[in-house]
């Protein structure tokens, strides 16, 4: 149990589930799979706000949960704003002493779309006002829940049910939003990409969200099978193959100083990363090269991010 | 207890003080400003110990009071028009989840075009959200509606959240004389708020899982018996207000009704204007009523068909204007009791005081001397329509 001993550096429970299995979710969902890892670290002392979107209609059909936090969801656009209310209430309630004095993790969680599209503005305003508050966003890169719509989160060039690849078409028409960058542009303490492909990477982004005093936001790149057309097996495969082709970078926003988490030597080709993905599928050698090209120069970026802010 | 002039704006936040509020979520909006900005100013002053946010808008205001509520906080917010819009998605859902908010709506037109001023097709417009609903006339009712409101609201037997409709401007904006209950009886009649269940991890519940088709109505007709058994707990506490408070309140309000064989039937301020038309008629010979609803919802059937049983006309005025529907919503209702429980009265629709409108009382007194014909178009008449 290698993994065990070294989740132990994280959690004081490591074999504690906090989200039961049984849930609804595709096989090889790696959503599901982020959220078990992410609450293993938050632990016990965790209140969770959660927005429409896969991980709510997987886990709560009435009168049965999955969730042995509290756990309440409201609507598809308002995690945050819920998540900035609970975290609220709880500081009068601490101060008055009506509840114990014991921290707790407040947490708000959406999808791509819930964080990038429909929700960002709750989101801006919470970031804005500086709750002490964790929000997750489990990028899928489309809106898997209501069945593969595009987000602004879709990648360029993918197909998804609402933007179809056609003869006047290459499916998504725009390029994927930078939103860990609009979260760091908001002056948080703690902005990180990660994905559960990393464990390890993702389990100390969890770790620090929980360690800074004011908001934390984790972009986490969470493969979805059904959505992207790949094998349910090859969900971590992706992952890795996402980060490792510079499409997905780890990095982290540590008051205003950005890091790579992960360097890879040199970047795998995006074509790797691209080919056994049914969503990418129609796009030809050419369309592929010019993603390419978009990829370097974001990658070049984000580099020169990294150096200028060096403390 | 002190009375003293003030704004009525201001009164409810010190009612909502009184109260002792623990979250203020609200986002500004024509009127209902100032209500805001003094209850920011008492909790800046440390007069009000409270978290107050500054949320980026309504939808959020409502969103955050669901989360604080949730975890166990006495939450306040306030909007008005566009605001209840915006909030329309979460109203219901506050609602469903048994979450005792309470709101006070300050009354404005819809736009467009865009009017700042008071009509009744914001709350109209939310009537069916499940929230229990109250109507002020002045200050004085709008201060205990609030106190009122939390009791209600937090009843266990209840567990909804609670509107306080408050005339725009007409009320909002008016120095009144009012009447502030001590703190220490306030806190005698309106304990702390000790919910069933929060977000605690010590208890960790699920709230606002999803509904199969299994289950889902279900759910919906206990939320229904819980809104329609919250009547009786309304009157309850109307009455022990008055016992505790010494100002008596009930679901349903009359002037001059003894013996009335008409009667007008309105909400809020407009009253007011009737009240003088009736005066007038009376001393015409017209022996003429008015009956208005402190309870809007749930809709206070019962102990209106005892009321209208013994009425031959009533004149219905609406501050809201129908866009396409067979009638306006109070006359909806209220034809539909008189159908169902076969009452022989004459009802007659009227549309008044909207965007802002003043309804002069002499207008009243037309309406209630020359009653209204349909003309086969309309099935209501709008006052003072030109062209
Ligand atoms: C106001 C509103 N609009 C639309 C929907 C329908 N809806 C529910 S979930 C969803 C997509 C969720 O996508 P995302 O946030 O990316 O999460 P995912 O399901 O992919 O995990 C949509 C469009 C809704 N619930 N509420
Ligand atoms: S559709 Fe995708 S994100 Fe949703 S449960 Fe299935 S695999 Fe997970």
């Amino acid at each position: 149990m290698k993994i065990y001993k070294t989740l132990e550096r994280y959690t004081e429970k490591p074999d504690a589930e906090y989200i039961a299995s049984g849930h609804r979710a595709c096989q090889g969902c790696a959503e599901v799979l982020a959220l078990r890892l992410a609450f293993k670290v938050l632990g016990k002392n965790t209140i969770l706000a959660m927005a429409t979107g896969c991980m709510e209609i997987i886990s709560t059909p009435l009168p049965l949960t999955c969730w042995r936090l509290p756990w309440i969801h409201v609507a598809f656009e308002n995690a945050a704003a819920v998540a900035s209310g609970i975290e609220s209430a709880i500081r009068i309630l601490r101060q008055k002493g009506k509840i114990p004095d014991v921290p707790i993790n407040v947490v708000g969680i959406a999808g791509d779309g819930g964080t990038s599209d429909i929700g960002l503005q709750a989101l801006s305003g919470a970031l804005e006002r500086g709750h002490r508050m964790i929000y997750i966003c489990l990028d899928n890169e489309a809106y898997m829940n209501t069945g593969i719509q595009r987000s602004s989160a879709t990648p360029y060039g993918a197909f998804t049910t609402t933007s179809p690849p056609g003869k006047k078409s290459i499916g998504q028409s725009t390029w994927k939003k930078d939103m860990p960058k609009i979260a760091a542009a908001h002056n948080i303490p703690y902005v990180a990409t990660a994905c559960p492909s990393y464990p390890f990477d993702f389990l100390n982004k969890v770790k620090k969200a929980t360690m800074v005093n004011g908001p934390a936001y984790l972009h986490v790149l969470s493969v979805c099978p059904t959505g992207w057309r790949i094998p349910s097996e090859l969900a971590i495969e992706y992952g890795r193959l996402a980060v490792r082709s510079g499409f997905f970078p780890l990095y982290e926003v540590e008051n205003g100083v950005f890091r790579l988490t992960y360097k890879p030597e040199s970047l795998i080709p995006v074509k790797e990363y691209m080919k056994g993905q049914g969503r990418f599928r129609h796009l030809t050698e050419k369309e592929i090269t010019e993603i390419q090209e978009r990829i370097n120069k974001e990658w070049e970026r984000l580099l020169r991010l990294c150096e200028a802010t060096k403390p | 207890m002190k009375r003293v002039g003030i704004e009525v704006s201001a009164a409810i936040a010190e009612a909502a003080k009184l109260a002792r509020v623990e979250v203020i979520s609200a986002y500004p909006i024509t009127p209902q400003t100032h209500i805001v900005e003094r209850l920011a100013e008492l909790v800046a002053d440390g007069e009000l110990e409270a978290v107050y946010m500054n949320v980026e808008s309504e939808h959020s205001a409502l969103s955050a009071c669901v989360g604080a509520a949730a975890a166990g906080a006495r939450t306040f917010t306030s909007t008005s028009a566009q605001g209840l819009e915006l909030m329309h998605e979460i109203l219901f859902i506050a609602s469903s989840l048994r979450l005792p908010i309470v709101m006070v709506l300050v009354n404005r037109a819809l736009s467009a075009p865009l009017s700042i001023w008071c009509d009744h097709s914001d709350v109209m417009a939310a009537r069916d959200c499940g929230w229990i609903m109250l109507f002020c006339e002045n200050g004085q009712e709008a201060v205990d509606s609030v106190i009122m409101a939390y009791r209600i609201a937090e009843d266990r037997r209840v567990l909804l959240p609670v509107m306080v409709n408050i005339d725009g401007f007409t009320l909002s904006h008016v120095i009144e004389p009012v009447e502030f209950p001590e703190q220490e009886l306030v806190d005698s009649f309106l304990p702390p708020y000790n919910p069933l269940f929060t977000l605690n991890p010590e208890r960790p519940v699920t709230m606002g899982a999803y509904g199969m088709p299994e289950i889902y109505t279900e759910a919906k007709y206990a939320q229904e018996m819980a809104i329609k058994g919250s009547k009786a707990v309304v009157k309850e506490v109307m009455e022990e207000f008055g016992r505790v408070f010494g100002r008596r309140y009930n679901i349903i309000e009359t002037y001059n009704l003894d013996g009335a064989e008409s009667a007008f039937f309105a909400l809020g301020t407009i009253n007011e204007n009737i009240k003088t038309a009736i005066d007038a008629l009376r001393e015409k010979g017209k022996n003429i009523g008015l009956i208005s609803l402190r309870l809007f919802r749930p809709f206070p059937s019962e102990e209106l068909i005892e009321i209208l049983k013994n009425l031959k006309r009533l004149m219905v005025i609406e501050r809201a204007m129908p866009q396409g529907a067979e009638n306006t919503p109070l006359f909806n209702e209220i034809s539909s009791l008189a159908f169902h429980n076969r009452l022989e009265i004459q009802l007659e629709n009227y549309i008044a005081g909207l965007g802002g409108r003043d309804v002069d009382p002499q207008e009243f007194i037309t309406i209630a001397t020359n009653p209204f014909q349909k003309d086969g178009k309309m099935n209501y008449k709008v006052i003072g329509v030109r062209g």
